[in-house]
C-alpha cells in the first residue's frame, strides 16, 4: 500500500516524535507513506468564510500533488487533517470557491476535490485493519489509556465523517488493538483551549486541566492524542497525567520504538 | 461601509441560515468558553437575524471563541453559530487597527515547547 503523506510544520519541529514513530510503525506494518515534496503550510486553521480564498490555496497545492501521486493523502496532525479535508470538500462542493481558487492557481489540470484525505488512524482502521495490527503487536501496552479526540478530528461531522462526533470509538478500538484498556471519560471530545493559549492562557489552562482531571478521575494512567496543540495545552495545564502521541505508543507496541 | 452593506457582508460570510434558529440554546449550553463570551453563541445568531451590526462588531467574545464547533454539532436545526462568530471576527480583524493580536504579544518565552501550529493558528484567527 502506498500513500502520499503530509506531515506539516509542527511534525518537523516540536512534534518530531509524532512523525518519526508514524513512519517507523507504517514500515513495520508494510505500508509506504511517501512524503509530498516541496510541501507548504496547510493553512493552520480553516476559515468558514467563503470569501477568504487565499488561506485555502496552500491546502489545494497539497491536494493537487497527492492527486498526481495516486490520489490518497495521509495526514497525522489533527489541525492539518481538519483544514485539508474541509478545503477538499469546498473544492468538490462549492462552485464559487472552486472557480476562484482554480483561476488563481492556474494548475496544469484543474483541481476538483479528487484526492481522498485519510487520517493516519483511518488508514489503520480502514486500510490496514485493527485486527491485523493486533496480530503485529509484539509488546502489548498493558495500561489504562484515555483517548483524547479534541475537536478537529470530529467536527464538523458532516465534512470530517471521522466517527460519531458525540460518542467516538476509533481511538478506543486502536487502544484495544495495541493491547491496552481504553478508559471512556466524558471530556474526551471537549476542547483543550486551542489557540487561546497564546492570548488567553487562563482559559486554555482551565479547559485542558478539565480534560485531564476527567481522564484521571475515570482511572486513566495516560492520555493519547494526535494533535500537537492539544499535546502542548494538556502538558502545560499542570495536571500530572502523562500525555503521549498515539504513534509513539503504536511504535512501542510494534517493537519499533528503538533507535535502530 | 454603511450598515446595510456591512449586514449583507456578514450574512454572506456566515454562510448559514440564521432564520432556521428556534432559540433552544443548545449551542450556548455546549460552549466551552461560555463564561468568557459577552455575547453567547445563540445571541450571535439572533443578533445577525435582527441586523444588529454595531453590537456584533463590538463583541469581545470573538477573541474567546475557540472554534471548537461544538455549537455547530449540537444545533438541531443545522445552523452554524461558529460561522457567524467567525464572520464577525474576520470582519473586525480586517479593519484598520482591528487585529486581535500583534507580534509584540508573542510571549518572550517562545521556547522549544510552543508548537508552530499554535503561532500559525492564533495569527490566522486573530489577525488579517
Amino acid at each position: 500500500m502506498v500513500f502520499s503523506y503530509y506531515p506539516g510544520c509542527t511534525l518537523k519541529n516540536q512534534a518530531k516524535d509524532l512523525d518519526i514513530y508514524a513512519r517507523k510503525s507504517a514500515q513495520a506494518l508494510g505500508i509506504e507513506i511517501k512524503e509530498i515534496d516541496e510541501w507548504q503550510c496547510c493553512g493552520g486553521v480553516y476559515t468558514s468564510s467563503p470569501d477568504d480564498i487565499a488561506p485555502r490555496l496552500s491546502s489545494i497545492r497539497i491536494l493537487a500533488k497527492a492527486k498526481e501521486n495516486g490520489g490518497k493523502l495521509v495526514t497525522i496532525c489533527s489541525a492539518c487533517h481538519n483544514v485539508i479535508k474541509r478545503v477538499n470538500d469546498d473544492m468538490k462542493n462549492n462552485a464559487d470557491i472552486n472557480l476562484r481558487a482554480n483561476n488563481f492557481m492556474q494548475l496544469e489540470e484543474r483541481y476538483n476535490g479528487e484526492t481522498a484525505v485519510l487520517h493516519y488512524l483511518e488508514m489503520l482502521r480502514d486500510e490496514v485493519g485493527f485486527d491485523n495490527i493486533k496480530k503485529a503487536v509484539k509488546n502489548p501496552i498493558n495500561k489504562k489509556i484515555g483517548a483524547y479526540y479534541g475537536c478537529l478530528l470530529l467536527r464538523p461531522n458532516g465534512v470530517m465523517a471521522f466517527d460519531n462526533p458525540e460518542n467516538p470509538t476509533i481511538i478506543e478500538e486502536f487502544i484495544k488493538a495495541i493491547g491496552g484498556t481504553p478508559v471512556v471519560y466524558p471530556f474526551r471530545n471537549e476542547c483543550c483551549g486551542a489557540y487561546a493559549s497564546l492570548k488567553n492562557k487562563p482559559l486554555a489552562d482551565k479547559k485542558s486541566s478539565a480534560v485531564l482531571s476527567s481522564a484521571k478521575g475515570h482511572g486513566a494512567e495516560m492520555v493519547i492524542t494526535a494533535c500537537p496543540l492539544c499535546y502542548y495545552n494538556l502538558k502545560r495545564s499542570g495536571e500530572d497525567l502523562p500525555v503521549i502521541y498515539f504513534t509513539e505508543l503504536l511504535a512501542k507496541a510494534l517493537g519499533v520504538d528503538g533507535d535502530e | 461601509m454603511n450598515n446595510d452593506m456591512q449586514l449583507k457582508s456578514l450574512i454572506e460570510m456566515s454562510a448559514t441560515d440564521v432564520r432556521k434558529c428556534m432559540k433552544c440554546g443548545k449551542c450556548s449550553g455546549r460552549c466551552p468558553a461560555f463564561k468568557e463570551m459577552d455575547i453567547k453563541p445563540h445571541q450571535f445568531v439572533t443578533l445577525l437575524g435582527q441586523g444588529k451590526v454595531e453590537k456584533l462588531l463590538a463583541s469581545k467574545a470573538i477573541w474567546n471563541c475557540l472554534s471548537c464547533l461544538a455549537c455547530v454539532e449540537r444545533c438541531p436545526r443545522g445552523v452554524a453559530p461558529a460561522n457567524v462568530i467567525e464572520a464577525v471576527r474576520t470582519t473586525v480583524a480586517r479593519m484598520q487597527g482591528g487585529d486581535g493580536i500583534t507580534a509584540e504579544e508573542i510571549p518572550a518565552e517562545v521556547n522549544e515547547m510552543i508548537p508552530q501550529q499554535l503561532l500559525v493558528s492564533a495569527f490566522r484567527k486573530y489577525k488579517k
